[in-house]
């Protein structure tokens, strides 16, 4: 009879590699980010050449054309999330992103606010 | 750089919600995963928590993109998975939801729905049509989910962008009302 936990680490496995990319972290000890951060990569000339994780490369890549959110920078990597907000970590420690938050969630939605968003979406 | 925003879209397994996502989105909807465990509690590091809770959630999103400044996200909740409550950012900050429902299934929207209204967060629920199906009218379907006069129940057909436009609109009139009366509530002080 198979082993079922040999089937659990099996199944952990898959989930437990992505965290050997950040040295076994699943936060940034500096940085916080939310699934809309959103992300550009800063032109090199303003960056050193150190080199990178093939995944940091890759984030810069994604972000290099507009503003992207930690969660599309996850979806494109195949990657979870919490992995992808490290390694934002790292690039923002290295002054290689630039961040936007979202609103806090302590700052409400102002009634403008949503107005834009009705409005965008009535023009869909 | 664009601010970003978020609208969640709830409900229980299989009832639409990816297909709404997909309806309003300029980007077919994407897909990403974390790994919930009591790290998400406050442990830094996965060494030593093995055996503990662990679980994987799965959702799909997408986006509009409202001006150059203002970006939209509609992340659909995982349907199946009981465990999406504890990825406090999905629902963090969010501008409101769509709690979809299913009239063969309601009790499948019950826990959406108390989730919702326990945070006030803004909500509005939208009773997917399967096919034309209208066997039940908004107000059945407001007397068994229990809901508010403020709450909006539509009927709508998630496939048809109009129609999740029209839901996405009640939610934010909402969420309007709430900002509205916030100001109201600060201004009486
Ligand atoms: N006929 C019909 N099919 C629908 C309708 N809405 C959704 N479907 C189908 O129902 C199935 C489930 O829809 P999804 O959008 O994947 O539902 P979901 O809520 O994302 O499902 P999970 O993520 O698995 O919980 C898909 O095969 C859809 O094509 C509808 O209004 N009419
Ligand atoms: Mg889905």
């Amino acid at each position: 009879m198979p082993d079922p936990r040999w089937f659990d680490d099996e199944e952990a496995g898959r989930h437990v590699r992505p965290y050997a990319i950040t040295g076994g972290r699943t936060r940034h000890s500096r940085h916080t980010f939310a699934l809309i951060t959103l992300v550009v990569t800063r032109s090199p000339d303003e960056t050193g050449y150190e080199p990178l994780e093939p995944e940091s490369a890759e984030i810069l890549d994604v972000c290099r054309d507009r503003a992207v959110a930690v969660a599309e920078i996850a979806a494109h990597l195949d990657l979870p999330v919490s992995v992808v907000k490290v390694l934002c970590g790292d690039l923002l420690n290295a002054s290689m992103i630039l961040v936007q938050s979202p609103p806090a969630e302590t700052d409400k939605p102002s009634v403008e606010l949503i107005e834009r968003v009705m409005d965008g979406i009535r023009q869909l | 750089m664009p601010t970003a925003l978020k609208i969640l879209i709830a409900g229980g397994f299989g009832v639409g919600k990816t297909t709404m996502v997909g309806s309003v989105s300029e980007v077919p909807p994407l897909e990403t995963e974390e790994r919930i465990t009591e790290a998400s509690l406050g442990i830094d590091d996965l060494a030593g928590v093995e055996g503990k809770f662990s679980t994987t959630v799965a959702m799909d999103f997408g986006r509009i993109t409202i001006s150059p400044e203002l970006v939209l996200y509609l992340f659909g909740t995982p349907g199946q998975d009981r465990f999406w409550f504890m990825w406090d950012d999905l629902a963090l900050g969010a501008l409101g939801a769509v709690v979809l429902a299913d009239t063969r299934r309601l009790d499948a929207s019950f826990a959406s729905v108390d989730f919702f209204e326990e945070r006030e967060i803004p909500f509005a629920v939208g009773v997917n049509c399967f096919d034309g199906r209208r066997e039940c009218t908004s107000r059945q379907v407001r007397e068994a989910l229990d809901l508010g006069p403020s709450t909006p129940v539509m009927l709508c057909d998630v496939r048809d962008r109009g129609s999740s436009k029209t839901v996405l609109l009640a939610l934010l009139e909402v969420a309007r009302a709430q900002a509205s009366a916030r100001l109201t509530a600060a201004a009486g002080r």
